[in-house]
């Protein structure tokens, strides 16, 4: 019986199912919210799920040059690790489906994959626009994977867990008992949501896909069922990320169990898709060098500031 | 990398609103060598200009830009008045001014909103296209038309403007104004904007006057020329404005020249709205056009235009030759293009406003060695063109 419920708990709440609803229902609001600051009327309720049936009825085209079997299992690793990484997230009681000691490390590592596989599916496509979407990609990821870290790192530091689940429930109170531990956690959460945005590639990090020099980057000759499962899976990428940053720095859902505990949840999570949202449409899209310098010479000082005034307020004694 | 990667742009690509092609030899992300290929937009439309009569004429070469039509359809009809010898009455002159300035803010406010979406800026776009639409309605209430204004004729102008109109269009400028403001604003201070354009496709003075640069083009690289100052036409030699230049080169430049002369223009509607000379609005012209011809310059929003027209006496004009400022722009372009990065092709393309669809003539390409042209009959022409093509 058990064994039967923990199948329910992956295949549809909070698990598989949920995700995926609340990633279309995530793009959405992303684009409603992207719509409204530019004066626009936006996409209607039903546009995203219209756009993946759409796409999921299209026929699927793989170009000459590209190796057949990668490029069309590519989308399905992507799509893969983010719903895996999912499963360590808190989402309706303080305790993730799955948890374990150093289960933070696993997670920025599986939503590295993504990244990867775009840049793999660039490279494997053959075309000018997709290696050079390609190569954007990977270099990208140096820019802002490291401070990524190091700010998911900083509240793991500050309460010497690497468990999302015991993070997320003990560094609110941790937090309110000692106030001076604000400063690094909300540079780290600052640090997080730019890294988090160049990771999704949104502007102004959204160099890969620059739609005006590379068409569509690594996706341009995706079609189909394919590109759905790539937009998909970039959509729960944001959920997770969302996730993953109101997770570790916001207390995700808390000490509530149940109801109360997911709409913690929900309301923490459509905050960070709403600073998203609103960094996406206050900046114009900056080049891959500025962004390299700006990941290594503001976002990495940053994170590694953060985790020294952890480190300097444990050692004098701030407690 | 040492293997170089050859990036072709256009004639389809969503960078480019209209198809011309550009071929880039890239060294990892730096271009080194960039070629211009035009041709896929050519329209015949100065041989159509042959085989109608004036007045047809009129309004066909008002359709050559959606943009800058008042400006072709002004060129075309001062060049024919000067073969005619017509002297247009005050008040449409200055009538003409002000359509051709709100014509210009509206050029400018639309080239901001792509220049905004070529280095991935969308709300820019978005919100400057938003208050485009008051010049469009302001256009509308002058002329009747958002688009091709329909506002020229031989010896002036088909519509006075009443003083209910007059208030409506000072109204509408004085927000344009204020927008303006909040523009210039983002163009000075947003960091990211200026990360993207400042010190972006370089143009020292020296090479935009040996590529006859023309417009803000030339005025962002400090070449301090304006039609309408140099050699006045219309009203403009009544009317006190000031030429914007700029010292920089470049896109940052170019932006605040397209931002400044928004200012100027509304000044320059305001004083001529006030000023309005009264009188009629058309001189009476001959019917016929005598033998003859005439060029005619205009300050386009994109820069210097020229039209030329030779009449032969006949309903007809004989030549018409229409140069649009793209075409001299262009050639400065390659120039801006070597040793940038691959992210600032949209918006150093973008800086001179391409209009290609008025700048597209029939190019003949010769092969090196290769005899005179031939002379083909008709039927060897169709035969010619239906025959299959080895592919």
């Amino acid at each position: 019986m058990n064994e039967l419920l923990f199948v329910l708990q992956l295949l549809i709440f909070p698990g598989f199912l949920f995700l995926v609803i609340y990633a279309i229902f995530a793009e959405w609001l992303d684009r409603k919210l992207y719509a409204r600051m530019q004066n626009r009327v936006g996409p209607p309720y039903w546009q995203p799920l219209a756009d993946l049936i759409k796409l999921f009825s299209k026929e699927v085209i793989v170009p000459r040059s590209a190796g057949y079997y990668l490029y069309t299992l590519l989308p399905y690793f992507a799509f893969a690790s983010v719903v895996t990484a999912f499963f360590f997230i808190p989402v309706w009681s303080p305790q993730a489906l799955y948890s374990y000691q150093g289960d933070l490390v696993i997670v920025a590592y599986l939503l590295t994959i993504p990244t990867l596989v775009l840049s793999l599916s660039g490279w494997n496509s053959a075309t000018a626009y997709s290696i050079l979407g390609g190569i954007r990609c990977l270099t990208q990821l140096f820019a802002y994977e490291v401070p990524f870290f190091l700010a998911l790192l900083t509240p793991a530091l500050l309460l010497g867990t690497w468990n999302i689940s015991e993070i997320s429930q003990n560094l609110p109170s941790f937090l309110f008992a000692h106030p001076f531990y604000f400063i690094p956690v909300i540079l780290a959460f600052i640090v997080g949501i730019i890294a988090l945005q160049g990771k999704l590639e949104r502007k102004p990090f959204d160099i890969p896909d620059a739609e005006t020099e590379l068409v569509a980057g690594p996706f341009t000759e995706y079609s189909g069922r394919l590109l759905a499962i790539f937009r998909l899976s970039l959509d729960m990428e944001m959920v997770v990320g969302a996730s993953l940053l109101s997770a570790v720095f916001l207390g995700g859902a808390q000490s509530f169990l149940g109801i109360p505990g997911f709409i913690a949840y929900l309301i923490k999570t459509l905050i960070v898709i709403f600073i998203l949202a609103y960094i996406k449409a206050a900046v114009a899209r900056i080049r891959i060098d500025q962004m390299i310098s700006f990941g290594w010479k503001i976002l990495a000082p940053l994170s590694l500031l953060g985790m020294l005034l952890v480190v300097l307020f444990q050692k004098g004694g701030i407690l | 990398m040492s293997e170089r990667l050859t990036l072709p742009i256009g004639p389809q690509h969503p960078l480019l609103k209209e198809p011309i092609h550009f071929r880039f030899t890239l060294d990892g992300e730096t271009i080194v060598d960039a070629d211009i290929r035009m041709g896929y937009n050519h329209r015949g439309i100065e041989k159509a200009a042959e085989e109608r009569t004036y007045i047809q004429d009129l309004y066909m070469i008002e359709r050559i830009c959606g943009i800058c039509s008042h400006t072709h359809a002004t060129n075309f009809v001062q060049a024919v008045e000067k073969i005619l010898n017509v002297e247009v009455p005050p008040r449409a002159k200055f009538l003409r001014t002000v359509v051709g300035e709100l014509e210009r803010i509206h050029s400018h406010l639309l080239w901001l909103g792509v220049a905004g979406h070529e280095i991935g800026f969308d709300t820019l776009f978005m919100v400057s296209w938003r208050d485009r639409e008051i010049v469009m309605d302001l256009l509308e209430i002058i002329t009747g038309n958002r688009v091709n204004y329909g506002m020229n004729t031989f010896g002036g102008v088909r519509k006075d403007m009443n003083q209910e109109e007059i208030d409506e269009t000072l109204k509408g400028i004085k927000i344009l104004e204020e927008r303006t403001l909040y523009y210039e604003k983002v163009a000075r201070e947003e960091s990211t904007f200026i990360a993207r354009v400042s010190g972006v496709g370089y143009l020292p003075k020296d090479i935009a006057i040996a590529y006859c640069a023309v417009g803000p083009t030339a005025r962002g690289s400090g070449v301090n020329y304006d039609v309408r100052r140099d050699f006045p036409y219309a009203a403009y030699d009544q009317i006190p404005f000031q030429v914007i230049t700029s010292e920089r080169g470049d896109v940052l430049g170019r932006t605040l020249v397209r931002v400044g002369e928004i200012f100027e223009s509304v000044k320059i509607i305001k004083y001529a709205l006030k000023n309005l000379p009264e009188g009629p609005i058309t001189a009476r012209v001959p019917r016929k056009v005598p033998q003859g011809e005439a060029t005619s310059r205009y300050e386009a929003p994109r820069g210097e235009c020229i039209h030329y027209v030779r009449a032969n006496g006949s309903e007809k004009p004989d030549r018409v030759k229409v140069r649009a400022p793209t075409m001299a722009n262009l050639m400065s372009i390659r120039h801006c293009l070597l040793n940038q990065q691959v992210a600032d092709i949209p918006i150093i393309i973008a800086a001179i406003d391409p209009c290609l669809s008025c700048t597209d003539r029939l190019i003949l390409l010769k092969q090196a060695g290769e005899k005179e042209g031939e002379i083909l009959t008709w039927e060897e022409l169709r035969r010619r063109s239906i025959a299959k093509k080895p592919l």
